[in-house]
């Protein structure tokens, strides 16, 4: 009996309190390297974000090509009448 | 007697249960502030995650329409070239002018064969220039009247313009041959302009430039 107290008592210090601590250590390391990685997360969306206000111009792209395929289709139609068919 | 005997292994056990509380409070604790950390940044990164989320909502649709509009725009041309030029020709135009482009537009129309690369031997635009005058060795074969005047095509616009030599009386361009007024003296080592046969040499009575290793004088022969 005073044996397997001895026992006990060894194995709770030299086992189970470095594992409980090798565990802890993990988690904390694992938690202290995500604030950098959301440091960085922000900077690129702020970035991204400030990029991508030009997709306001799209508007303006999409309103200039419907003209410009409108300007080619009526220069189409004359050069159909211009041209002779092959 | 026991009591003595059981006592250090206690004394032990109670040691490491307090030795791993007291790791696990100071592992959580520290867990916890860094949580707090991510929790704040997290709070940091995600309204301009939402502006990102916000703003190309509408991409795709524009994109999409844009891209019809363009599609559009390509059906429309590829079907006048065809109509203007041919199926053959037209993919050859569009080789030439996107390589690969010829085969996608001949793939578009369901053929396999490859296109010839009309804008690798001619030059751009050549095959609307050979459908427009028919008098080019390249245009000659093709069916139909010509769109020009072969002959006067050049001298209709000229004759809007006026005479870029001006309304005074301005020396055109020098003939050549044996009935030119101006002869070359065909003995002469050094091609030098003479007066014609008969005829005192004008060069002569012109100054030279008097120079002992210069001049038209050294190319006199005595």
């Amino acid at each position: 009996m005073v044996v397997l107290g001895y026992v006990g008592a060894l194995v709770l210090l030299f086992v189970v309190f470095p594992v409980v601590v090798v565990l802890l250590r993990g988690v904390l390391l694992a938690a202290k390297t995500i604030p950098s990685t959301i440091d960085a997360i922000a900077g690129v969306a702020t970035a991204g974000s400030r990029d991508l206000d030009a997709v306001r111009l799209l508007y303006t792209t999409q309103t200039a090509v419907n003209q410009i395929i409108g300007v080619v289709a009526n220069f189409g139609g004359s050069l159909d009448i211009l041209l002779e068919d092959a | 007697m026991i009591s003595y005997a059981v006592a250090p292994a206690a004394i032990i056990t109670i040691l490491g249960v307090l030795l791993i509380v007291l790791a696990i409070v100071v592992f959580l604790v520290a867990t916890i502030v860094e949580l707090k950390k991510i929790s704040v940044g997290l709070d940091v990164v995600i309204p301009p995650v939402g502006e990102l989320v916000a703003k190309t909502a509408p991409v795709n649709q524009l994109v999409d329409q844009i891209v019809s509009d363009l599609g559009a725009g390509t059906n429309l041309l590829e079907g006048l070239l065809v109509k203007k030029a041919g199926m053959d020709d037209a993919g050859g135009l569009i080789e030439g002018m996107f390589p690969g482009g010829g085969q996608a537009f001949f793939a578009r129309n369901g053929r396999r064969d490859k296109p010839r690369r009309i804008g690798v031997v001619y030059t751009r635009g050549a095959l609307q220039l050979a459908r427009l005058g028919r008098g080019s060795p390249l245009g000659a074969p093709l069916r139909g009247a010509a769109l020009r005047d072969p002959l006067y095509a050049s001298a209709s616009p000229r004759s809007l313009y006026p005479d870029p030599r001006g309304p005074g009386e301005r020396p055109k361009s020098p003939v050549i041959g044996k009935d030119s007024p101006v002869q070359y003296n065909p003995s002469g080592d050094v091609p030098m302009p003479s007066a014609p046969l008969g005829e005192p040499a004008a060069a002569a009575a012109t100054p030279a430039p008097q120079r002992d290793t210069g001049g038209i004088l050294r190319y006199r022969r005595t």
